[in-house]
């Protein structure tokens, strides 16, 4: 076989192989729309959920995830940037550096699993957090910290050394150059990262099943005093999230359209997603217009 | 007013408020940074001291711990000792990340290869944002996708529950493909471009110039994208409870329910009492799962540092 036809074949395979995964893919995607959109609808985005009867919503479990989600990022947030400026703009290259980097990637790669059994040992039982919102969020920051931090520490890494040059030259100090030349620049990309952050957390479920709980008690829309155990911002309550709602309908299937409300929840769950990735690329980019006059 | 000597000298001496500033943020940022790897120190710390009490407060054998084929903490086999064998619950979880890194690795790579040597226009339009926004679905949908469509078909196919290893492989093959494939694009395109030009310049065709050039000079990348998609295979916890059936057996064929450290772990840690037995075992379990984790994030370091020595 001469190696003309070897490439016509190799090439054949490739487009066969690309073929294959854009079908999985596409019918990945167009299952869970297919399968949950329907189910959508304004009285199942806000109506409570039922344990035992059918029509139940996902009215308390949607408000859950976007509560747990601002706290986690309220939380991480700082600790992120703190973290990242130090690794990118101070510290020098020596093992101390080289351990911390060592440690950020372990804490990235441990099992989400793992990330909530500590959350359980630590916050729920040795600091008597019980299953809460806190002790979720608190779960939450772990598994967000390192994608995080590294995702700001390469928001620093492109904006060019000599605007750290110039503020330098123009007598600043190094901590001023940070906040007032650097992290301008920054936002967009830092905005980047953190709205795709954002989306990883929204669908996190097993670091949350043993540390916000697996209950969501009604709400009262109306009281919106944190510490009411019926208000919604109390911090102490249960929380299910809705990825969490998923797992827990079909693991323990009681409910008798548990099926069909996993199919809603799920398509909300992707949708959400893809609105983070857009908005992401899209206030990236404005913001970046806007900033720079590019 | 004169000022004395030494008043001029502490007023010299004494910080800018620039200075005072740096200092602050300096101190605020570093502490920012300690608290992170506080955190980890604590989670393996805690994990650890719960993990190796079923050995140390328990007297269970390690061994027998590593190589028991029973997983039954709440019952003592013939000789009076706790039925503690993880073994099955090990193997289950290493053949489903095997098995799914197996089937993923050649779609994954291939398809990489499509989007950036073959098709790079088609890739970067639509597979690459495609790719990108999957990487984020959530595991309980990929967990409910197998639940309501993998799961029936094992079973209609293949007889049984349709609950097993079949269905965990195709549910985190799915999973992991697109963060394979997004990673190995990168290592592809990490590959310079006058490599390509050098091999064609030669008379190579377009495959002979992928297979022995671009992939040859990737092949580090890659691996690490390969063990990157096998540990978050071998920690993915509900997609995987979901649908391989959670029976602690060791696994006989690939259509029988079986177990992983994971599946284990998310079911029983809220039915055992806290510093019992049958709870100190679980956190051994959590202990061999972090162990592993640490495992492949040391391969993926020994990767990168031999293929930046090339």
């Amino acid at each position: 076989m001469n190696s003309k036809v070897q490439n016509k074949i190799a090439i054949g395979v490739l487009y066969g192989i690309a073929g294959v995964v854009v079908l999985i893919l596409l019918a990945l995607v167009g299952y869970i729309l297919v399968s949950g959109l329907p189910k959508v609808s304004w009285h199942f985005l806000t109506t409570p959920a039922k344990a035992f009867l059918k029509g139940g919503g996902i009215g308390v479990q949607l408000f859950n995830s976007f509560y747990l989600l601002i706290l986690a990022m309220l939380i991480s947030f700082p600790i992120a940037l703190g973290a990242a400026i130090y690794l990118y703009e101070y510290a020098k290259d020596n093992w101390v550096t080289s351990v911390v980097r060592t440690a950020i990637e372990i804490l990235s790669s441990l099992p989400s699993v793992v990330v909530g059994l500590f959350g359980f040992l630590f916050f729920v039982v040795k600091l008597r957090l019980g299953f809460s919102i806190l002790s979720g969020a608190f779960a939450l920051t772990f598994f967000n910290l390192p994608l995080l931090t590294r995702s700001i520490e390469d928001s620093l890494h492109t904006i060019d050394d000599k605007q750290r040059e110039g503020g330098l030259a123009l007598g600043l100090s190094r901590w001023e150059t940070v906040t007032r030349v650097i992290l301008p620049a920054a936002v967009p990309s830092i905005l980047t990262g953190v709205i795709l952050s954002a989306g990883r957390v929204f669908g996190e479920a097993a670091a949350l099943i043993y540390t916000a709980g697996q209950s969501a008690p009604a709400l009262n829309f109306m009281d919106w005093n944190p510490f009411n155990i019926s208000s919604p911002l109390n911090p102490m309550r249960p929380a299910e999230t809705l990825a969490v709602h998923i797992w827990k309908i079909n693991s323990e299937g009681i409910m008798p359209d548990a099926k069909a409300i996993s199919s809603g929840s799920s398509a909300v769950l992707v949708i959400a997603i893809l609105l983070f990735n857009l908005a992401a690329r899209y206030l990236g980019k404005r913001l970046y217009k806007r900033l720079t006059s590019a | 007013m004169t000022k004395s000597p030494e008043q001029l000298e502490q007023e010299l001496k004494r910080r800018s408020k620039a200075a005072k500033l740096e200092i602050w943020g300096r101190v605020v940022s570093f502490s920012a940074l300690i608290l992170i790897v506080a955190v980890v120190v604590a989670i393996i710390g805690f994990v650890a001291s719960k993990g190796l009490a079923t050995f140390t407060t328990n007297h269970v054998n390690l061994w027998d711990f590593l190589s028991g084929k029973n997983w039954n903490p709440s019952l003592t086999d013939a000789h009076g000792k706790p039925e503690v064998g993880a073994l099955s619950m090990i193997v289950g979880s290493f053949l489903i990340t095997v098995l799914s890194a197996i089937v993923a690795t050649p779609f994954a790579i291939g398809t990489a290869v499509f989007m950036n040597e073959i098709s790079p226009n088609r890739g970067a339009k639509i597979l690459q944002p495609v790719t990108e926004l999957l990487v984020g679905i959530p595991s309980v949908v990929y967990g409910f996708i197998g639940l309501s469509v993998v799961v029936p078909f094992t079973r209609s196919v293949f007889g049984g529950s349709g609950f097993g290893i079949l269905s965990g492989t195709c549910v985190l093959f799915v999973m992991i493909l697109p963060t394979v494939t997004s990673m190995s694009a990168d290592a592809l395109r990490a590959v310079p471009r006058y490599y390509r030009e050098a091999s064609l310049a030669l008379g190579a065709t377009q495959w002979q110039t992928i297979y022995k050039v671009v992939l040859r000079a990737a092949t580090p990348g890659l691996m690490t994208a390969v063990v990157f998609g096998m540990a978050r295979a071998f920690g993915e916890a509900l997609a995987v409870q979901m649908v391989i059936g959670n029976a602690a057996l060791m696994p006989h064929s690939l259509v029988d329910p079986a177990a992983t450290l994971t599946s284990v772990l998310t079911t029983g840690i809220g039915n055992t009492v806290m510093g019992s037995l049958q709870n100190n075992a679980l956190w051994s379990l959590a202990l061999v799962l972090l162990l592993m984790s640490l495992v492949f994030n040391l391969i993926i370091r020994l990767i990168g540092r031999k293929g930046r020595l090339q």
